[in-house]
């Protein structure tokens, strides 16, 4: 099985070198390490870090890399601490059982909720700052001089004294003998100079020569490839198919019944895969969820909205009792579709199984969980099993799941020793994908006499992510992610206002269509629904949108600065251009705080140009920060596209939108200038993949709003006959 | 036997005259660098070069291009050097996941093609891929550094 890739397997020598007598005491410990190396026998300094002798520096990384820039961003942390030549950088990914092997090594890969940098910048910056301490010790037991007397820039290290000089390449051999040093300092970010700055991302060049590997180009040697149709509606089941009518068609191998609910056909090319399964006749039992509807769903989900039964996510005084006794009274009912995240890059694996192994090729945010499912799918230790993490053509969440690898191997199965490389067609992919969860949200507001806000109450009716992908996790029946961006308080997504009668609650309601974590999860919803509603407040007692929070805000210093810097560059209170109207918001999420304004037209026929967005971020620590303006552009045109045209619906138990004619997405006509501010406080390490898609709808909608005088509370807009122009 | 001019070079390919082109490329020929999105002409990933023209290979079957010059992202460097707009891709970082970026480079090689220096209007009016990453506003400025390299 070790010759079946092309790509590349890693595999780590640990040389075991024998080492004599008669060395000085006190460096027995120190030559008594293995020396581990990778495939090509250079040697690996820490699991971070290796250096060959031509002084290339490989620096391992653990998440995936789809696009969001996050492989890059940890290698500067890397190389910031290492003090290594930026241009000889390198990186690889070590398979999740490696990793395993290795007692976790290179820690955690899971790759969402914001997480990939700040929840691994310590230890990697570790890693780093070891492999500078062994080069600059190996360098100094060469030269017979204290350590504290080298330092280390660029991948060359100097005796300061002397003003001898040597490279990385020539000490790592040596340098991998020695012990790691216990404990290192990390360096103060204000002294960064690789991190920090806004570096070109390591992975372009084959991206644009087509050279770039997906899981969906992989080849393998004898590689046959399926095509699969699942049960159109959730929970159902294959009954039946006819496989002697698509038997003889060029390049049919095999059709496979795939766990209870599908059917695949195995060609020798997809293509012929894909057309055998079109014309092949396939009986569904489709359970329980045939009847189901958009329409019976939203009648499902409604029924939360005046539940008794809910589950508090955040309170203080008593929100009931304001809004009983109010001077006055605002109330408002919001809602929020389903959305297939779309990557460009269809669902697929390639599986090579025998009874002794099993190794996949997958595009996965989660290694290491793919890793457990490629062992429980097999039915093999998991040391019998490996990943190879393949580039993702998008992930926004889907790829956290492997639905699909385990199909993969279900197929593999049935044909020992052949690898398999499976591929969904588009209409798979979006009839049978984990969706952004649907919810509906009912608002009321108090105010007394003098037009100052007394009560928030902010009940949120529908589906559980939680309860779906990890309901062993929910307490007492309490899903606690459904209040991203209300909480109390807390590091990673806190209410920004204050106010003294709130209650925000959730009464959870599960349709049977798969929800799943989609780029920004459930602060999309949670963002739309409270910072419209707080345009809605600020309108109703004739108060500016801006002054209105920032009197709410006062405790809130973080949130209300990304606000002010955003009114401030977009201009607020001044006169925008004619007919351009501009809307606010803020909020908190995955750790960083973040604020929008946009300035929008809206045309007699509903022809909404968003002309321009001003977003602000504070993430605490700024890796790149021209990555960071890539992230925040993106966002707007994930979240935006998601805002006007896209929405999952449901007819007899299925998902009827197949593809992207009836899924449509933003163009580059409709591209908004963005402009960013990047504002990184300090003293926190807070996301940015996902934080600024939260604030990219509801700016817009407040600004249509101030354009129209209309408040739309369902979505997409073009139910509201609007349009991206 | 399929005769296929792709980069230049005559493939002879064993496959069903309606196949589209896409999958000649990918699986018969084996160029992996042009993309399945969608197989519908939406989304613009699998766009290629024939005769010039910027076509959408996954709805185009394989016949049609019989006789015809076919040029993919992988043909689209000359003489060892990259292509201008893959220079303006590079320069500018423009790609994310990269997934639709041979498609985009691939459209917008057309449209300098045909309009050396494009206005903002033309790259709206000829740019219709998709990218989910939302890369546009790094896109439309490439475009323009390409046009006055």
């Amino acid at each position: 099985m070790n010759n079946i890739g092309q790509i590349d397997r890693r595999t780590f020598v640990v040389n075991a070198a024998a080492f004599g007598g008669g060395l000085a005491l006190g460096m027995d410990a120190a030559l008594a390490q293995n020396v581990v190396r990778a495939a090509d026998g250079a040697p690996e300094v820490t699991a971070w870090v290796v250096i060959r002798p031509d002084d290339t520096v490989v620096i391992r990384i653990a998440r995936s890399e789809m696009g969001q820039g996050t492989m890059t961003g940890l290698a500067q942390l890397v190389a910031e601490e290492l003090e290594c030549d930026w241009s000889k950088v390198t990186t690889e990914f070590p398979t999740p059982g490696q990793n395993l092997a290795r007692n976790r090594a290179w820690g955690n890969y899971f790759t969402a909720g914001s997480r990939g940098i700040r929840d691994s910048h310590e230890y990697v910056r570790k890693g780093g700052a070891t492999a500078r301490a062994m080069l600059i010790q190996a360098a100094a037991n060469e030269w017979k001089a204290p350590a504290s007397e080298c330092s280390a820039a660029n991948s060359v290290i100097t005796h300061r004294p002397t003003g001898r000089t040597t490279t990385f390449g020539k000490v790592a051999e040596a340098a991998a003998r020695i012990e790691p040093p216990k404990d290192v300092t990390l360096k103060d970010p204000k002294d960064w100079k690789i991190a920090g700055k806004p570096l070109k991302r390591l992975d372009t060049l084959p991206k644009v020569n087509g050279e770039h590997v997906y899981g969906v180009d992989v080849k393998l040697p004898g590689m046959l490839c399926a095509a699969i149709k699942d049960c159109p509606v959730f929970g159902g089941k294959l009954v039946s198919f006819d496989a002697a009518k698509v038997a003889s068609m060029k390049g049919v191998k095999h059709v496979l019944k795939v766990g209870d609910s599908a059917v695949a056909v195995v060609a020798d090319r997809w293509w012929q895969a894909k057309t055998a399964l079109d014309a092949l006749p396939a009986t569904w039992d489709e359970g329980p969820n045939a009847k189901v509807s958009s329409a019976s769903i939203a009648e499902f989900i409604k029924s939360g909205l005046d539940a008794e039964q809910a589950f508090v996510g955040n309170e203080n005084g008593n929100a009931r009792q304001a809004i009983a006794g109010a001077a006055k009274k605002v109330e408002a009912t919001y809602a929020f579709p389903y959305q297939n995240h779309a990557t460009m890059e269809p669902m697929n694996a390639t599986a090579v199984y025998t009874p002794d192994r099993c190794e996949v090729w997958a595009p996965t945010q989660n290694g290491e969980a793919t890793l457990a499912a490629v062992a429980e799918a097999s039915g093999l230790p998991v040391a019998k099993c490996d990943v190879h993490k393949m580039p993702l053509g998008g992930g926004f969440g889907r790829r956290t799941t492997n639905d699909f690898v385990q199909q993969a191997i279900d197929i593999a199965k049935q044909i020992p020793g052949t690898p398999v490389k499976l591929i969904w067609s588009r209409e798979e992919d979006m009839t049978h994908g984990r969706y952004h969860p649907i919810t509906q949200a009912k608002m009321v507001g108090s105010f007394d006499a003098n037009n100052n806000l007394t009560g928030l109450h902010m009940r949120i009716a529908g589906q559980s992510i939680i309860a779906f992908v990890a309901a062993q996790t929910l307490q007492n029946g309490k899903d606690p992610f459904v209040f991203q961006g209300l909480n109390p308080g807390g590091a990673e997504g806190a209410f920004g206002y204050t106010i003294p009668n709130l209650l925000i609650d959730h009464a959870m309601r599960n349709p049977h269509i798969p929800p799943h974590f989609w780029r920004g999860v459930n602060n999309n919803q949670n963002a739309i629904y409270l910072e419209c509603f707080i345009d809605e407040l600020a309108h109703a007692v004739g108060q500016d949108a801006l002054a209105f929070r920032r009197k709410l805000m006062a405790n809130h210093p973080k949130h209300l600065a990304v606000l002010n810097a955003v009114a401030e560059r977009a201009g607020w209170g001044q006169p925008a251009a004619p007919g351009v109207h501009r809307g606010l918001c803020q909020h908190m999420g995955y750790g960083s705080y973040v604020a929008a304004c946009a300035e929008v037209s809206v045309s007699d026929r509903g022809a909404v140009k968003i002309h321009r967005i001003v977003a602000a971020t504070d993430p605490g620590h700024a890796v790149n920060p021209a990555q960071i303006e890539r992230q925040i552009a993106g966002s707007f045109v994930y979240g935006l596209s998601a805002l006007f045209y896209q929405e999952c619906t449901v007819k007899d138990g299925r998902i009827e939108q197949t593809n992207f004619d009836s899924y449509d997405s933003m163009r580059i006509s409709a591209m908004p200038k963005v402009e960013s501010i990047i504002m990184p406080s300090g003293g926190f390490w807070g996301g940015v993949g996902e934080p600024t898609i939260f604030v990219a709808a509801p700016a817009v909608l407040n600004a249509i709003f101030a354009a129209t005088g209309k408040r739309h509370r369902s979505f997409p807009l073009r139910h509201h006959g609007l349009t991206l122009a | 036997m399929t005769i296929l001019t792709v980069n230049g070079k005559a493939h002879d390919v064993d496959v069903d005259p309606d196949t589209p082109l896409l999958w000649a490329l990918r699986e018969w020929i084996g160029m992996t660098g042009t993309k399945y999105g969608c197989g519908i002409a939406q989304c613009g990933a699998c766009t290629v070069h024939i005769d010039g023209v910027a076509t959408r290979s996954c709805a185009f079957p394989v016949s049609a291009a019989v006789g015809k010059q076919v040029t993919t992202i992988e043909g689209l460097a000359r003489d060892g050097k990259p292509h201008p707009v893959q220079k303006a891709w590079v320069d500018l970082d423009v790609p994310q996941c990269g997934y639709c970026q041979s498609g985009m480079i691939m459209a917008v090689a057309a449209l300098l093609k045909e309009k050396p220096k494009p206005s903002d209007a033309d790259i709206d009016g000829a740019i219709t891929n998709i990218c989910r990453c939302g890369t546009f506003q790094q896109v439309r400025a490439a475009i323009h550094a390409a046009a006055n390299a």
